[in-house]
């Protein structure tokens, strides 16, 4: 019964994913879980978080009480202003992306292959779909992380061989984190890097559509130190 | 020097017929011309198309959503054509999916520049987003310097319909932290640009020309908003 096995928690797959940071980085981070990323905190980085709407180099969360109404990121959450904080209309904010200032943009998805193409904006059957400025990121930020549980409320893979849903953009996907382990897209397909204690390669692999490249030197799951 | 104070937000959209297209802004609930679109709704235009980061929210607050709601609106521009979460059934989901209204799918970026682009009398531009998707699907592809890119043209609009902080009499702009938004841009793109203004009109040259936003030759009518006015 390996799926009642513990697996990893929201804020454990995000806090691994901020540990790939780099010192300087601009970083986008999509509405849902990947905002749990700014949860984590490394004193040796400064980094510069950009919103769509225009907010470049925003802070934590407010805290209750202290909110500016003005003042909110992509999700909508109001955040407090840092020093150095720059705002600009939504034409800049989206010529900062596309003209590749975004280091890394970490995003929520449905699926991913592994090809590196991902889908999070459309529902097959449903009309329309909620792709607010996941396509611009997606495809001009210099790196594309996901978080997202490994498998659907019923149990199938989301780590796939082709995305089977319209895809955000192709071939962008550099690193995953899911609820059991750390993943990197490679020329060869997913590579597991690291996996959540007590959760084998082979109970790991039964849960993925795609075959996994297992290497000599896997590692467990890095937590927060 | 034209008046362009209005004093109520009836008065200054009354001559909006059916058939227009106009822009709303705001992100996230912030810089949402609440009381212009109020006033839309209760002067009751039809047929129009909207361009909008979404197509309205749950909340029970004035958004284009309420207008959507209403049956006035045949077409939206969005980025937003579905909820964020499928388990919210918008007014607008329900007649998307019943065909009562037509909606296209922008991704943000391309959104935002297309308002741009007609504001700033550009034919069309080539894009890297939404390369490889459905949403490229029927547009005309180019590679440029080993990069492929697809073609979007601009977004013109009848009205757009602004939130802003601070004006002058003349209608230069200044927006608070992340109320600018699409509004400098939605402001620049329309035939006629009505504003409502959150803290205050000041006397033409009281605001410093290094400091503003949208310069008044853009905008059309001005409102502050009055105490029983709609702020969030």
């Amino acid at each position: 019964m390996v799926e009642e096995k513990p697996k990893l928690q929201r804020q454990a797959m995000c806090d691994r994913l901020a540990m790939e940071f780099r010192d300087d980085w601009i970083v986008n981070l999509g509405v849902g879980m990947p905002t749990l990323c700014s949860n984590y905190v490394d004193p040796t980085k400064d980094l510069i978080f950009h919103s769509e709407n225009g907010v470049i180099g925003y802070g934590p969360l407010a805290p209750a009480g202290e909110e500016d109404r003005h003042l909110v990121n992509a999700g909508g959450q109001n955040v407090v202003p840092i020093p150095g904080m720059a705002i600009v209309h939504h034409a800049d904010s989206f010529a900062l992306i596309r003209g590749g200032m975004v280091d890394v943009t970490v995003m929520g998805a449905y699926e991913v292959a592994e090809n590196g193409d991902f889908a999070n904006w459309r529902i097959p059957n449903r009309k329309g779909g909620g792709i607010g400025g996941a396509m611009d990121l997606a495809a001009c930020a210099k790196q594309v992380f996901i978080a997202m549980e490994h498998t659907t409320r019923d149990g199938k893979p989301r780590m796939l061989k082709r995305c089977a849903l319209p895809i955000t953009a192709p071939g962008v996907v550099t690193l995953v984190a899911t609820d059991l382990g750390l993943f990197k897209v490679t020329p060869g397909g997913f590579e597991l890097r690291e996996h959540a204690p007590e959760w084998s390669p082979e109970e790991i692999q039964e849960l993925t559509e795609a075959e996994l490249i297992i290497p000599s030197d896997l590692k467990e799951f890095r937590f927060r130190d | 020097m034209k008046n362009k104070i209005y004093q109520t937000f009836d008065e200054a959209v009354a001559d909006v017929p059916d058939g227009s297209t106009f822009m709303s802004p705001g992100f996230s609930g912030v810089g949402v011309p609440r009381n212009l679109l109020a006033a839309l709704h209760r002067q009751g235009a039809k047929n129009l198309t909207g361009i909008s980061n979404n197509c309205g929210t749950l909340d029970e607050k004035v958004d284009v959503g309420t207008l959507i709601e209403a049956g006035q609106v045949k077409k939206m521009y969005a980025a937003f054509t579905s909820p964020t979460h499928p388990s919210q059934i918008s007014p607008f989901v329900r007649m998307f999916n019943e065909g009562t209204i037509d909606a296209e799918t922008v991704p943000q970026g391309t959104l935002a520049e297309r308002i741009r682009a007609a504001a700033s009398g550009i034919g069309a531009f080539y894009t890297p987003a939404s390369v490889g998707t459905e949403l490229a699907d029927g547009k005309e592809h180019r590679e440029i310097d080993g990069r492929t890119y697809v073609l979007e043209y601009p977004l013109h609009a009848d009205y757009a319909l602004i939130r802003a902080w601070r004006a002058d009499e003349f209608g230069n702009l200044q927006f608070r932290l992340a109320q600018r938004n699409f509004n400098p841009i939605m402001a620049m793109a329309a035939r006629v640009t009505v504003v409502e203004i959150e803290d205050e009109i000041v006397p033409v040259g009281e605001l410093d020309p290094d400091k503003i936003h949208v310069p008044g030759v853009y905008v059309n009518r001005l409102i502050k908003i009055p105490p029983d006015g709609i702020l969030d």
